[in-house]
């Protein structure tokens, strides 16, 4: 039973966010008329799997305490090189795709030799090598263009018995076999403690510069995966980079909504991708109730304030001032 | 002498000797980079900058950041080009101050909702840049308000006056003088040290540190709102998104500087050889006639290699 209890506890944000994305979505189902409703799921997927894996490159720098403002611009980079390498003959493609992860993977290494060896604040790091990730972007696509394998484009963001979005399927897949493991991994492990108490998880022997370095790789690899999904749904590269700077935000907003706290320590990418969800639902519902464009921006942030002040009830339950600090 | 360099902080003197270090390399590039004309021109654009520093040191100075600048400055350049189509001649007068007051209240709210609700910083003030956006959004569709600068905002951005220093750079001294009056001679400049060490031994030591709190964030967006004002000024116009190029290089600016990005370490020195340090830097890599996607990566590279010179954290030791 306290077992139950504390995982109740310690999920809460998780939990919520599930709940408040099937409230919303649901409302947007209902309210959705349509002769095809396996078709409106599939392009909700689509764009919310993109914010998803974002949000899970967010959220592994967050639980270690740290922040990674470049995950949206190591996205906008990706996208660019698929869109240059992701074409020709089978060989090719899948030397392009696993080329595209390693960039990404590389771009989280460059990101965690500076944090780990080079002890900079990952808040201000990152925010410097994003402009080298979107400049990378920029020689590779000064304009937007390139092209996608389309068999594998039309796939990934397709549909499997005609039902479930492929996309979908690929998030639970990477939940499972990178994400899973990498939670029940020493570095895993590690990525927490360092998060929740650094200084006591080195005393107790703790490879923190590893498990932080392993953070920053894992988020570029994440964020890598999101600009190959983003060249399978557009055909394009692109290096925008307010596009970038966007992603970038709404990753920590979700991270947030999602439950895991930017104080470091706890949470996970599942809460964040419900996040993610939830965001993107958000955008899809005033689409629904015919809400006038020029308030849809305000409507937006409106919401986005509402639901990062629901962390707040915390404060209403504190006994002692002095807890506020900790 | 001694005692001068003492007084000063390594960081910033770094800062000061990085500054050196790009005049000699742009003067190597181009004749012109060391003409009076040229670095008043410069000494102009870093006001904008150095404005929107100063509110942003605060914020860091207590360990916070504030994200929604870009559309405060917004706000601010918005506000204050309305005023004139809203109340005609009075409003025109009034422009300056009403756009800082807009900013205040954005700001003023930032402070509260941390404040208060204990919302970290980061997400708050994210949540209202959007809420600032989407006003702004409503305000230019609906109603076609006013976007052209009074001829006040224009002289005081663009003119110079006194031996062809530019108004712009005396307002940044004005802020400045203020700010380093504030954080060395008056308790409030005390209690925002003291809050960025240890908020909670802060408050047990009697300090309101909620106010604290608040006020920084309330000057940090009265002070982006002035700078939109300068920016709606100097551009003879407002319009959305016009503070977005801001946030990186401020927050940047002021880290450079060597003001500790977890608070309670800075000086205001730091943060003018900051801005004028990005500011240099930029308008290098805009003299070069670089590709965009060159300047970008030697942005990015630069900040890092100045940081990685003076602004390493400690080592963990249990």
């Amino acid at each position: 039973m306290t077992g139950l209890r504390l995982w109740l506890a310690r999920s809460y944000g998780l939990l919520l966010s599930i709940v408040v994305f099937i409230v919303m979505f649901a409302l947007y189902f209902g309210n959705f008329s349509t002769d095809d409703p396996a078709a409106v799921i599939l392009s909700a997927a689509n764009t919310g799997v993109l914010l998803a894996l974002v949000a899970m490159a967010q959220t592994v720098p967050v639980l270690t305490a740290g922040l990674d403002l470049s995950v949206g611009m190591i996205f906008i980079m990706t996208n660019c090189i698929a869109s240059a390498l992701v074409v020709g003959t089978p060989l090719q493609v899948v030397a392009g795709t696993v080329a595209v992860i390693l960039s990404g993977c590389a771009a989280g290494f460059v990101n965690g030799a500076i944090v780990v060896w080079g002890r900079l604040q990952p808040i201000i790091a990152t925010l410097a090598t994003s402009a080298i990730y979107i400049g990378i972007a920029l020689l590779i696509r000064p304009v937007p263009g390139g092209d996608v394998d389309g068999d594998l484009a039309d796939f990934m963001t397709g549909q499997v018995f005609e039902v479930v979005p492929v996309g979908l399927i690929f998030l639970v897949v990477v939940v499972l076999f990178i994400w899973v493991p990498f939670r029940m991994s020493v570095l895993g492990r590690g990525c927490y403690a360092a998060g929740s108490a650094e200084g006591a998880a080195y005393m107790s022997g703790v490879d923190i510069a590893r498990s932080k370095f392993a953070a920053y790789v894992l988020s570029g690899l994440f964020a890598g995966l999101a600009g190959l999904m983003q060249t399978f749904n557009t055909y394009t590269g692109e290096a925008s980079a307010p596009s970038g700077g966007l992603y970038t935000l709404n990753s920590i907003a979700a991270v947030v909504i999602g439950g895991t706290s930017l104080f470091g320590g706890s949470g996970g990418v599942v809460g964040s991708i419900f996040g993610a969800f939830v965001l993107r639902t958000i955008v899809s519902l005033l689409f629904v109730f015919d809400m006038p464009p020029l308030w849809q921006p305000l409507f937006q942030g409106v919401v986005l304030l509402l639901a990062v002040s629901l962390g707040a009830a915390r404060v209403l339950r504190i006994r002692n001032r002095l807890e506020l600090f900790s | 002498m001694q005692a001068i360099l003492k007084s000063v902080d390594r960081p910033v003197l770094i800062a000061f000797g990085f500054i050196i270090v790009l005049l000699l390399a742009g003067s190597l590039y181009s004749q012109n980079f060391l003409s009076p004309e040229y670095l008043l021109q410069q000494l102009k654009i870093a006001s904008f900058l150095g404005i929107i520093a100063s509110g942003a040191m605060l914020v860091i100075l207590l360990g916070h950041i504030d994200l929604s600048i870009p559309w405060v400055v917004t706000v601010g350049g918005m506000m204050s080009t309305a005023a004139g189509g809203w109340w005609g001649p009075t409003g025109e007068a009034l422009a300056l101050p009403f756009g800082m007051a807009c900013g205040l209240v954005f700001g003023l709210v930032n402070g509260l909702g941390i404040a208060y609700l204990r919302i970290p910083s980061m997400i708050f003030t994210l949540g209202i840049n959007a809420v600032a956006q989407g006003l702004m959004v409503l305000h230019t569709g609906g109603f076609a308000p006013q976007d052209h600068a009074t001829q006040f905002m224009h002289w005081l951005a663009v003119e110079s006056t006194v031996f062809g220093i530019p108004n712009a750079a005396f307002v940044w001294l004005i802020v400045g003088i203020l700010i380093v009056f504030m954080l060395r001679r008056t308790p409030l400049g005390r209690y925002i040290y003291a809050f960025g060490n240890r908020e909670s031994a802060t408050y047990l030591s009697g300090v309101n540190t909620r106010a604290v709190l608040i006020a920084c964030f309330a000057l940090s967006g009265m002070l982006s709102a002035m700078a939109g004002v300068l920016l709606a000024g100097y551009s003879n116009k407002s319009f959305q998104a016009m503070g977005d190029p801001y946030l990186l290089p401020a927050i940047a600016a002021v880290v450079l500087g060597g003001t500790n990005i977890l608070g309670g370490r800075g000086t205001y020195l730091g943060t003018v050889a900051g801005v004028i340090l990005i500011v240099l830097l930029q308008s290098i890599l805009a003299v070069m006639q670089m590709q965009e996607a060159f300047r970008q990566m030697i942005y990015g590279v630069v900040i890092v290699a100045m940081l990685l010179v003076y602004g390493r954290g400690a080592k963990v030791h249990g």
